[in-house]
C-alpha cells in the first residue's frame, strides 16, 4: 500500500491498467507455452507499434477533448504517397518527411474545421476519413505500390540489438510524446482546453492554434505509422488502415484517457494498446476464429471503460 | 369551513451547508391573486418557489396544499398537485410542435395505442382560444417569439389543471406590447380562481397587476403588504435596508493616474453608451441587477465579446481588445461570476491552474520548466494561504475560497494592472471573503486597479472608493459610498430614479 502512496496521483490509473495486461499475459502464458517465448513477445511489439504510434495522435487529440475518425484513412494516404515518392527515386529520408507531410497537412485541415469552422470533431474527422481514403484512391488508381529497396524495408524488419527497429521507434515516440504532453506548452494547452475550453479561452490559451497543432499531430503520427506499415507489408495500399481508428480509440480508452477530455497519460495508451495486442496474438495463437476474437475484444474494451467509471465513482 | 388560502407555507428553513437561505418564511397564497415576491438577488425567492415547485427539498417547516399537508419531493410531485411553475429560462422542446409540447409526456391515446393527434389539436386550441392566443397549435415551438413561448407553456400550465402558476421574471424579455398581453392573461387567470405568485425586479409592474406584495431580505420576510396600502418607497427600503454586519476591511488607498478610460461602449440591446474612467489604486464598484449588463461590460473590456461601437484607453493610449488573449497582454485580468466554469480547469492541478495565463514566463522554446513552475505556484500558494494537501491538488477538490485564491493567484502571475473581479466573494465562507478583501487592499496599495462587480450591496459600499449602477444596460447613476445608501444604490439599478449624485 505504501508503494502506491509513493507513485504519483497522476500515474496511479495507471496501475490498473497494467494489473490487466499482466493478468492477460498470464491467462495466455497458462494456455499456451508457447505464448511467452522470445520470439512471439517480439512479434507482439512488432504488431503493436504501429497502433500504439497512431494512439499517441489520439491521446492528445482526446485529452483535447476532441476525437480523430480519420487515422486509418490518412495513415493510407500518406502511405500511398510515400510509395510515390519512393518510385520517383526520391531518397528515403525525403520520402518519409513527404509522407509524415501529406498526414500533418490533413490533420492540420481538420484542425482548421473544427478550430474556425466549428465543426464538431466527430464531423470534420468523419469527413476527412472519406476524403483521405479517396484521395489514396486516386494517388494509385485503386492498386496497391509495391516493391521497394532493402534499406526502406530495413525500418519495419530489421532489428538492432535483437529489438525491432520499429519497437525503438515506438519507444522513442512514446517518449518524446510524454514529455511534449507533460512538459510543454502544446501538452499543457491540450489538457486545459480538454478540461475546459472557455476557461482556457479566458486565460489567454490561443486555442484555434492549438486545436491546429494538436490534429496535426494525430495526422503526422499516422504518416510515421503509414511509412512503418508499408516497409513491413512491401507494398504501400490505399485500402490499407481501415478500422486502425477503433483500435487507437480503443488503447488510448483502456489506458484511462477520458473521452470528455482533460484526462489522460501516454503510459496508459501504450499499456492500452499491448493489452489490444495481447489478446489479437493470444486469441490468434489459441486458433480463436476472428469472428469471436472481435467480440472478445469488444467486450474488454467495454469491459475496460466500466470498471474504470465504477472506480471512478466510488472515489467521489 | 373552506380555507380561503390556496398555499400555506409556516416556518420554512433551507439550510445549505454553510448558508441559511431561507430563514423562518412564512408564506399564504390567495386563490384568484397575483401575489408578488421582491428582493435583492439573493434575497430567498429562487429558493422559495423552488421549494414551492419540488426543485429543492425544504430543511424544516410546514407546506399546506388545499388544506393538506403535503410534502413536495420532486417537480412531477408538484405538477401532480397542481403547481406550476414558468422559470426565465422557458421549458419547452424546440423542435417539437405547440401541441406536442403542451402534452409531453402525458400524450392522449387512441384505443390502438397511437397518439391521438386529433383530440390533442382540439384540446390545445381550446386552451389558446381561451387565453386569447392566435398560435396554431401544429407550428413548431422553435418558430415562436419568447413571448408565444411563454403563452405555450401557460397553456401548458392550464392543460395540467393547475391551481398555482408561479411566474419567474416572466416580462424580462419581452416588450411592452407583450406584457400587456401577458397581463390580460394572467387577470383572466386570476378570474379562473388561479393564484399566482409573481416574480419580479421591474417595481412599476407590482402595482399594475400585483394584489399583495412579500418582501424578502436575507432568507427573512421583512414585510407582507396588500398593494394598494403600500408605497413604492417603503418596498425599497425594506428591500435594501439591511444592517452592515459584515466587517469591511477597507484601506484606503490614494487613487493616482488615470489607467483605463471607456469611451461611448455600445452594444446593441445590452451597453448603451458606457462611459467612466478608473484609476490606479483605485476599487471601482459596479452595481446593478442580474442581466444589467455588468458582466456583459467586463466581457467588453476583456475582449471576451465586441463592442459595436466605443474606445478604450489604457494609460491614454487607444487600444484595441480583440481577444482574452490581448487584454492578458494589456495587463487585464478577469475573474469571472463563476470560477468552476470558467475560472478553472478544475481536473487541472492548482499548480497547473495558477502557471496557466501566465505561463509565458516560465516556458524556453516551448518547454515548461518545472523548477520554476513549482516556485511559482508554491510562492502564491503560501502567500494567499491557499489551503491544499499539494500543489498537484486538483482544483476540484478545493474549498471554494480556495479555488477564488487560485483564480486570483493567477492573475497575480500575470502582473495585472486592472483587475476585474465579477462576484468575487459569491459562495465563499466569511472568513475567506474577509482575506480576498484584505488581497484587493493589498493590490490596490500596489497601484493596481479594480472594478468589482457585486450584487452584494454591502460588499459594494463596504470596499468601493466610488460606485457605477448599471441599469438596463445604461450606467444610471455614480456615487460616492460615503454620500450614499443602500436605498439609493437599489433605487437607481431598479431604474427607479435616474438621479445622478
Amino acid at each position: 500500500m505504501q508503494l502506491i502512496e509513493r507513485i504519483p496521483v497522476y500515474y496511479r490509473r495507471q496501475l490498473g491498467t497494467l494489473l490487466g495486461l499482466l493478468g492477460l499475459i498470464l491467462i495466455f502464458w497458462i494456455m499456451t507455452p508457447y505464448f511467452l517465448t522470445p520470439s512471439n513477445l517480439l512479434n507482439i511489439a512488432r504488431q503493436t507499434s504501429i497502433n500504439a504510434i497512431i494512439a499517441i495522435g489520439l491521446t492528445f487529440v482526446i485529452i483535447a477533448g476532441g476525437i480523430d475518425l480519420s487515422v486509418g484513412s490518412m495513415l493510407a494516404f500518406a502511405g500511398v504517397v510515400t510509395a510515390g515518392a519512393l518510385n520517383l527515386g526520391i531518397p528515403i529520408l525525403g520520402s518519409m518527411i513527404i509522407g509524415i507531410s501529406v498526414g500533418f497537412l490533413c490533420g492540420a485541415v481538420n484542425g482548421v474545421l473544427i478550430a474556425w469552422g466549428h465543426l464538431p470533431p466527430f464531423i470534420a474527422t468523419l469527413g476527412m476519413m472519406s476524403i483521405a481514403r479517396g484521395a489514396a484512391l486516386l494517388f494509385t488508381g485503386g492498386r496497391p505500390i509495391s516493391g521497394f529497396s532493402v534499406s526502406f524495408r530495413f525500418l519495419a524488419e530489421g532489428d538492432f540489438l535483437s529489438l525491432p527497429i520499429p519497437v525503438y521507434i515506438m519507444i522513442g515516440l512514446y517518449v518524446v510524446g510524454h514529455f511534449v504532453l507533460t512538459r510543454t506548452k502544446i501538452g499543457r494547452y491540450a489538457y486545459a482546453i480538454g478540461g475546459n475550453e472557455e476557461a482556457a479561452v479566458l486565460s489567454g490559451v490561443p486555442v484555434k492554434i492549438y486545436k491546429l497543432i494538436i490534429y496535426g499531430i494525430s495526422g503526422a503520427l499516422s504518416g510515421i505509422a503509414a511509412i512503418l506499415l508499408t516497409a513491413r507489408l512491401n507494398s504501400a495500399q490505399p485500402i490499407a488502415g481501415i478500422m486502425y481508428e477503433l483500435d487507437a480509440i480503443a488503447a488510448a480508452v483502456i489506458g484511462g484517457t477520458s473521452l470528455m477530455g482533460g484526462e489522460g497519460l501516454l503510459i496508459g495508451t501504450l499499456i492500452g494498446a499491448l493489452i489490444m495486442g495481447v489478446l489479437r496474438n493470444g486469441l490468434n495463437i489459441l486458433g480463436i476464429s476472428s469472428f469471436i476474437q472481435q467480440t472478445i475484444i469488444g467486450t474488454v474494451i467495454i469491459l475496460a471503460v466500466l470498471i474504470d467509471m465504477f472506480l471512478k465513482r466510488r472515489k467521489k | 369551513m373552506l380555507n380561503e388560502y390556496l398555499l400555506e407555507m409556516h416556518h420554512i428553513n433551507k439550510i445549505y451547508p454553510g448558508v441559511v437561505a431561507l430563514d423562518d418564511v412564512s408564506f399564504k397564497l390567495k386563490a384568484g391573486m397575483v401575489h408578488v415576491l421582491l428582493g435583492e438577488n439573493g434575497a430567498g425567492k429562487s429558493t422559495l418557489i423552488k421549494i414551492i415547485s419540488g426543485a429543492t427539498l425544504k430543511s424544516q417547516g410546514l407546506i399546506i396544499l388545499d388544506n393538506e399537508e403535503v410534502d413536495i419531493l420532486n417537480p412531477r410531485e408538484a405538477l401532480d398537485l397542481g403547481v406550476a411553475t414558468i422559470y426565465q429560462e422557458l421549458n419547452l422542446v424546440p423542435q417539437l410542435t405547440v401541441a406536442e409540447n403542451i402534452y409531453l409526456g402525458r400524450e392522449p391515446v387512441t384505443k390502438s395505442g397511437l397518439i391521438d393527434q386529433k383530440r390533442m389539436m382540439q384540446d390545445v386550441t381550446e386552451i389558446l382560444n381561451s387565453l386569447g392566443a392566435n398560435i396554431p397549435p401544429e407550428s413548431k415551438v422553435s418558430s415562436l417569439g419568447i413571448a408565444r413561448q411563454q403563452m405555450v407553456e401557460i397553456a401548458k400550465a392550464i392543460s395540467i389543471q393547475m391551481k398555482i402558476l408561479i411566474l419567474d421574471e416572466p416580462t424580462s424579455a419581452l416588450s411592452h406590447h407583450e406584457i400587456e398581453q401577458l397581463f390580460s392573461v394572467i387577470r383572466k387567470l386570476k378570474e379562473n380562481g388561479i393564484g399566482i405568485i409573481y416574480i419580479s425586479h421591474r417595481l412599476e409592474e407590482i402595482f399594475e397587476i400585483g394584489d399583495c406584495v412579500t418582501v424578502l431580505r436575507d432568507g427573512k420576510v421583512m414585510g407582507n403588504f396588500p398593494v394598494e396600502s403600500v408605497k413604492l418607497s417603503e418596498l425599497i427600503r425594506l428591500m435594501a435596508d439591511r444592517e452592515v454586519h459584515d466587517h469591511f476591511p477597507k484601506q484606503e488607498a490614494k487613487p493616482g493616474a488615470e489607467i483605463l478610460q471607456v469611451e461611448h461602449i455600445s452594444r446593441k440591446g445590452i451597453l448603451h453608451d458606457i462611459s467612466f474612467s478608473l484609476h490606479k489604486g483605485e476599487i471601482l464598484g459596479i452595481s446593478g441587477l442580474m442581466g444589467s449588463g455588468r458582466t456583459e461590460l467586463a466581457r467588453v473590456l476583456f475582449g471576451v465579446e465586441k463592442a459595436d461601437t466605443g474606445t478604450i484607453f489604457l494609460n491614454k493610449k487607444e487600444v484595441r481588445i480583440d481577444s482574452p488573449r490581448e487584454a492578458i497582454q494589456n495587463r487585464i485580468a478577469y475573474l469571472s461570476e463563476d470560477r468552476k466554469v470558467q475560472g478553472l480547469i478544475l481536473k487541472m492541478s492548482l499548480e497547473n491552474n495558477i502557471s496557466l495565463p501566465g505561463i509565458k514566463g516560465i516556458t524556453v522554446i516551448g518547454i515548461i520548466r518545472k523548477e520554476a513552475e513549482h516556485r511559482l505556484a508554491g510562492r502564491y500558494v503560501n502567500e494567499l494561504h491557499i489551503k491544499a494537501t499539494g500543489l498537484d491538488q486538483l482544483a476540484e477538490s478545493l474549498s471554494g475560497g480556495n479555488q477564488q485564491k487560485v483564480v486570483i493567484a493567477k492573475w497575480l502571475v500575470c502582473q495585472s494592472d486592472i483587475f476585474i473581479f465579477d462576484e468575487p466573494t459569491r459562495g465563499i465562507d466569511v472568513a475567506a471573503k474577509v482575506e480576498i478583501y484584505h488581497l484587493m487592499n493589498q493590490l490596490t496599495a500596489r497601484g493596481a486597479a479594480i472594478i468589482m462587480i457585486s450584487s452584494e450591496l454591502p460588499e459594494i459600499m463596504g470596499m468601493s472608493d466610488r460606485i457605477l449602477v448599471i441599469s438596463y444596460g445604461r450606467i444610471a447613476g455614480e456615487f460616492l459610498p460615503k454620500y450614499c445608501s443602500q436605498e439609493n444604490l437599489l433605487e437607481c439599478a431598479l431604474g427607479v430614479d435616474h438621479a445622478v449624485n
